[in-house]
């Protein structure tokens, strides 16, 4: 019963996260006072890549074909490190949160390889971008990790869920991890998710490549990877105000809780996409940079005990 | 007496984990040499390599087996030096002359401190028998215990490859042949740390929590600076043995942690983490045994090191390109194998001494942390671009494009240890329980205060199997899913996008150079890269050609071993003047010192 709820749960969130990936476009565009595509542009984008036929580089190898499959499945396999509606993830071991860390790089080793494998320059180009954000963005994610570990007393993410009350330092754990989340999902300031211009695209250079039922897996692992993110963060921050029962009572205000706070994560997103400009490849270094002082004010934070 | 009247050699849990780490490393590479050698060496010079392997690993199982330490130390100089002389195999090489010199040198002065280290305990204990020296301790004062742990910290640090005294390895490794290489990496460094373990931890033990500390500090410089030159590096082989320096920076930080909670009391964290560091040690040797035989095989194929010159691989040595992607992946941490089940649990044993202990330590461990997360992200930047520029696209040479598959014996070996690493990943659980009774070995007295049962519930491995079958599922399950709701494949094979300029070819591909360019830059304040531009110009309008150069200064090398070889060089300048050849001289100084002995027995 409870492995059946677990694995509803993981689907549940695969099958929404495009639509959230769409509704943040729709409100982006609001925002900018245009009138944008549908909130299901990216169901209809998913199906129509599905229809497509394939066109494979001639150059590339098995690594370029077996890449969308082992991106979907290790973001898919990351689900199960995150509490999402209910009090607890499906692997209730400490450390919990640091594999969720590892089989997310596990989809980004591959995808590198991937972009590297076409022999293009805006593969490889893209392959090095990534890589070099993400290894600026691991650290700031482990600190924040640490902290709000620090706090709830183990390294898995139901035990921060049944905190009673969210310490500072946690907080601004989580505005660190926010900033790691745009970085991660490949959103304004670090890059952009709209544009194909080749000389400033990070992730989208790397499936350059890729059309067909290919592309459209990666699109829905970028979808999944973003809610991902966001469900870390809801399970880190404002747990629901009443204590742990069972119940359907509870399943329900936690559905809703956790709705509330993903809006809140993709309106945050969205408002700061908008108002600000990609920035430079270096300054990026800035930008992870902060956030790293960020985890790091919270740690010294969580280790006064605040 | 000078000689025991006991027993020379032993054996206990420990000698046999670290026998285990040897013959797992040893035996593939054995199997390996077959194929390797065979072709490139005459039939005289394989016997005399296969003679002085044979002897090397001997040598490295006596270090292991010791119960003495006059017979510690008589083991490791006939590791040193065999090891010295296979470095040395390709003496046709100039590179390897001096990969050679380097580190004979570089080992002496490890053997040095070790042999002044082994003297004192001897002026104390009156006895080289380990059990004797162990038992004299408590009256050795307490000065003269850390100078102690400092003088063997220099000598097996050397050894270990700990920074700032790595500055061999990245020589000698790669110059060795490829199979040496690999046990070089993958069981000689990590007899460094059995000696460690055994003289420091099990005799001396853990007087001051400054030891821990300055452990742990040294092992996070160490995960730094040699993951950041791997990074940069475009020989295959120094990459991988830049990336061994890293490894050990990671096992230390598992035995650091270690000694820190044992100087805290926390007994079974301490368990833990050594048993942790010991995880990981097992595991590198694994997998950086595999890597270091791969990189043969591609030197094997295509006759060069220089990762620029290669690409493609992997279409025409796909056996050998997959054993590579398995240690690439492992040695990057990544979920299934085995790098990960370790890289996990040093994060979980650093972790649990932060929460274990004060608000300083809380700060200090999670500051460990972020160096580990550091370098795994650096790790996994490195071996993209290793595997991503060796195996993947269009080959960049011709030697390249002409590569064809090695021979069995090599495959084989490669498959063992391929297996080995998927084996340690998923049996995580089974090997840790050994681990923790070797970690009980290394703590001695404190280990009767343990609770074993507690230690499981603790440093829970990660449940392995479960995430390994739930990962393949998925996996089968996406894929079933695609097939049948979207029907097979409709696949095109079609150039790569080549901006309508027609003739793509490997000279358009990212290079390694440009693959690293972002941590060049990010970084320059450690790399400190000199660019330099020529252009050849027909007249001033023309450029006919433009070289590009960049390279990166290795401030160890610059601005620490070389003033002190100049130094050296200085003196032995002055004190050539006092050996001119002339025997007059030579009497005068003979009249010098008579005189200086009588005054001095005089004034007695």
């Amino acid at each position: 019963m409870e492995t059946a709820f677990f694995i509803f749960q993981v689907i549940i969130m695969i099958v929404i996260s495009p639509l959230v990936s769409g509704l943040m476009r729709k409100f982006k565009n609001s925002l900018r006072m245009r009138k944008g595509s549908p909130v299901l542009q990216p169901y209809y984008n998913l199906r129509k890549y599905f229809m497509k036929e394939e066109v494979v580089s001639e150059h590339a190898s098995v690594i370029l074909r077996i890449t969308p499959y082992v991106v979907l499945a290790s973001t898919v396999t990351a689900f199960l490190f995150v509490p999402v509606f209910h009090f607890s993830n499906f692997f209730q071991v400490t450390g919990g949160i640091l594999a969720l860390f590892f089989f997310l790089a596990l989809g980004r080793f591959f995808l590198v390889l991937a972009g590297l494998d076409t022999g293009s320059a805006f593969g490889g180009m893209g392959s090095s971008r990534e890589v070099f954000i993400s290894s600026l963005a691991e650290p700031v994610a482990i600190c924040a990790a640490a902290v709000v570990g620090l706090k709830s007393g183990a390294l898995h993410l139901s035990a921060a869920l049944n905190l009673t009350s969210t310490p500072v330092s946690v907080v601004i754990a989580a505005v660190a991890l926010l900033l790691v989340v745009i970085a991660e999902t490949s959103r304004i300031p670090v890059d952009n998710q709209e544009t194909h211009l080749e000389l400033t695209m990070i992730h989208e250079a790397m499936l350059l490549e890729y059309s067909g039922r290919s592309f459209a897996l990666l699109e829905l692992s970028a979808h999944s990877k973003q809610m991902l993110f966001f469900g870390v963060l809801a399970s880190i921050l404002w747990p629901l105000p009443v204590t742990a029962q069972s119940g359907l009572v509870i399943y329900f205000w936690s559905v809703v809780w956790f709705i509330g706070k993903i809006a809140v994560f993709a309106c945050m997103v969205s408002v700061l996409e908008v108002m600000l400009a990609k920035m430079r490849l270096f300054r990026v270094v800035d930008f992870m940079g902060f956030a790293f002082l960020l985890s790091i004010l919270a740690l010294i934070m969580a280790g006064l005990g605040v | 007496m000078w000689f025991p009247d006991n027993i020379i050699f032993h054996l206990d849990l420990l000698a046999v984990f670290f026998l285990a780490v040897i013959a797992v490393v040893s035996i593939p590479a054995l199997i390996y040499s077959y194929g390797y050698l065979k072709g490139t060496y005459s039939r005289l010079r394989v016997c005399m390599l296969t003679v002085g392997t044979l002897l090397f690993i001997l040598a490295m199982a006596m270090v292991v087996c010791s119960a003495n330490l006059l017979a510690f130390l008589f083991a490791w100089e006939i590791m040193s030096l065999v090891s010295y002389f296979l470095v040395v195999f390709d003496h046709e090489h100039q590179q390897s002359v001096e990969a050679g010199l380097i580190y004979l040198v570089m080992t002496h002065v490890g053997t040095a401190f070790l042999s002044v280290a082994f003297l004192m305990m001897y002026h104390y204990a009156g006895s080289f028998d380990f059990a004797l020296v162990k038992s004299s301790l408590p009256a050795i004062p307490l000065a003269v215990k850390h100078l102690l742990f400092l003088f063997l910290l220099i000598g097996f640090g050397t050894k270990a490859g700990i920074v700032p005294l790595h500055i061999w390895l990245p020589y000698a490794h790669p110059q060795a042949p490829s199979h040496i290489s690999s046990i070089m990496s993958g069981a000689m460094i990590k007899v460094a740390v059995y000696g460690f373990l055994r003289i420091v931890l099990g005799m001396l033990g853990v007087v001051s929590v400054w030891w821990g500390i300055s452990i742990l500090l040294l092992a996070a410089g160490t995960c730094f600076v040699g993951i950041m030159y791997a990074l940069l590096e475009r020989d295959i082989k120094k990459i991988l043995a830049y990336s061994s320096v890293e490894n050990m920076g990671i096992i230390l930080l598992g035995i650091g942690t270690g000694m820190v909670l044992l100087s805290k009391q926390q007994f079974s964290l301490a368990a833990i983490a050594f048993a942790a560091g010991l995880f990981h040690l097992i595991n590198h040797a694994v997998f950086k045994g595999l890597l270091f035989l791969g990189a043969g095989s591609v030197y094997k194929a295509t006759g060069t090191r220089e990762i620029e010159k290669l690409g493609g691989l992997i279409k025409r040595m796909p056996q050998t390109a997959v054993f590579f992607l398995v240690g690439a992946l492992a040695i990057s941490g990544m979920p299934l194998l085995n790098g990960f089940v370790s890289e996990w649990l040093i994060f979980q044993s650093l972790f649990s001494a932060a929460g274990a202990l004060s608000a300083a330590y809380k700060i200090f461990f999670i500051f460990m942390m972020i160096t580990l997360a550091i370098t795994g992200g650096l790790a996994v930047a490195c071996f993209t671009r290793v595997f991503g520029i060796t195996f993947l696209a269009m080959p960049r040479s011709q030697r390249a494009a002409q590569a064809s598959e090695v021979a069995l014996s090599m495959k084989l070996a490669m498959g063992i240890l391929a297996a080995g690493t998927l084996a340690l990943g998923l049996y995580a659980t089974q090997v840790w329980q050994v681990l923790i009774k070797v970690a009980e070995v290394i703590m001695g007295n404190n280990a009767l205060s343990l609770n074993t049962g507690n230690i499981f519930v603790a440093g829970s491995v990660l449940p392995m199997p479960l995430i390994a079958g739930i990962f393949v599922a998925v996996l089968g399950l996406v894929y079933l899913l695609v097939r049948f709701a979207a029907g097979p494949a409709k696949v095109t094979k079609s150039p790569t996008w080549d901006c309508g300029y027609y003739g793509l070819s490997s000279r358009n591909e990212y290079t390694a150079t440009a693959f690293s360019k972002p941590f060049r830059i990010a970084f320059s304040f450690f790399f400190l890269p000199q660019h330099r531009v020529e252009k050849l110009r027909d007249s001033y309008y023309h450029v006919s050609s433009l070289k590009y150069e960049v390279h990166t200064i290795h401030v160890f090398k610059q601005y620490f071993y070389e003033p002190i070889v100049k130094v050296i060089f200085l003196v032995a300048q002055r004190i050539k003047s006092f050996q001119m050849g002339s025997v007059h001289w030579y009497l005068g100084y003979i009249l010098i010192v008579f005189i200086g002995v009588v005054i001095f027995v005089l004034v007695r």
